[in-house]
């Protein structure tokens, strides 16, 4: 298979969680989304680790594993929070920084 | 390349872009959960095809194993598979669904036009992306950033437990007026 059946696939998996961020309002799905372009952009990486056969490529994403899974802790701990006192996690209602 | 491989890739994106495009479209977040757990398992199954069998194993466990378990049990704890339909923003929509055709088109511009890389995929030792490699690497070469990480997961499971503490959380003492 050509590296652009890999980078094709990274590219749609990509704009499908920007779309995700953007269009949706519920706060969990918004974060699945974040995962999603963190999911494409290992794609990329492991791509090239097998492109320029190096094995960095593929150590790096270790590493985005990990700062993922930390990210997705404090986030849904963030979420838990703010449930805790609005009782919603429409990201719409979260405006009460608004002046 | 024979018919069966390329029916395997066409079969393998498919699945991965229908799974992203039902997790973005589905209103039930449990459901969309759970077709991302079904992309991250095709993730997994290109992670092999391309020779890194190692990050495709991580990333069953890790991704679709410990991230999305956590996910669904949030989702299940605080019952909030369906928001209710109600949308104070009435022009963010039709803005949002705007901005993001624009962001496709450049990306299709870069990806069909620009980057046209057809040179075939390298079939790689068995021996390159062996967990000894792996390790040997992660420890010899990445050895300050491996600790980094370590210090960044323990110190994100520290805040995680103090936000969801509910006696001394800050903004629970906030909103209760609390010193």
């Amino acid at each position: 298979m050509p590296i652009s059946y890999f980078l094709a696939i990274s590219a749609i998996m990509f704009v499908v969680g920007i779309l995700g961020v953007v269009l949706r309002r519920n706060a969990l799905v918004m974060f699945m989304s974040l995962e999603l372009m963190f999911n494409a952009a290992n794609l990329i990486f492991v791509t090239y680790a097998n492109y320029y056969q190096v094995l960095s490529g593929q150590i790096f994403v270790f590493f985005i594993m990990a700062v993922a899974a930390a990210e997705v802790a404090v986030g849904l701990a963030l979420m838990v929070a703010i449930f805790r006192n609005k009782h919603s996690i429409d990201i719409d209602q979260m405006n009460s920084l608004k002046g | 390349m024979s018919l069966i491989g390329i029916l395997f890739y066409a079969f393998l994106a498919i699945i991965a872009v229908a799974s992203a495009l039902a997790m973005l479209i589905d209103r039930n977040a449990i459901h969309s959960a759970l077709y991302l757990v079904l992309n991250f398992a095709t993730v997994a199954v290109l992670y092999l095809a391309l020779g890194a069998p190692f990050i495709a194993f991580t990333q069953i466990s890790v991704y679709a194993g410990a991230i999305m378990v956590l996910f669904l049990f949030v989702i299940a704890l605080l019952g909030a598979e369906k928001l209710s339909g109600s949308e104070p923003l009435k022009t963010h929509r039709p803005l949002a669904i705007v901005l993001a055709l624009v962001f496709i088109v450049e990306i299709v511009l870069f990806t069909v036009f620009r980057n046209q890389d057809i040179s075939p995929m390298v079939i790689l030792t068995q021996d390159f992306a062996s967990p000894k490699n792996i390790g040997l690497t992660m420890l010899t070469q990445y050895a300050l950033p491996f600790e980094v990480v370590a210090f960044i997961l323990l110190s994100a499971a520290v805040g995680a437990i103090m936000l969801t503490k509910a006696e001394r959380s800050p903004a629970y003492k906030l909103s209760h007026g609390e010193k």
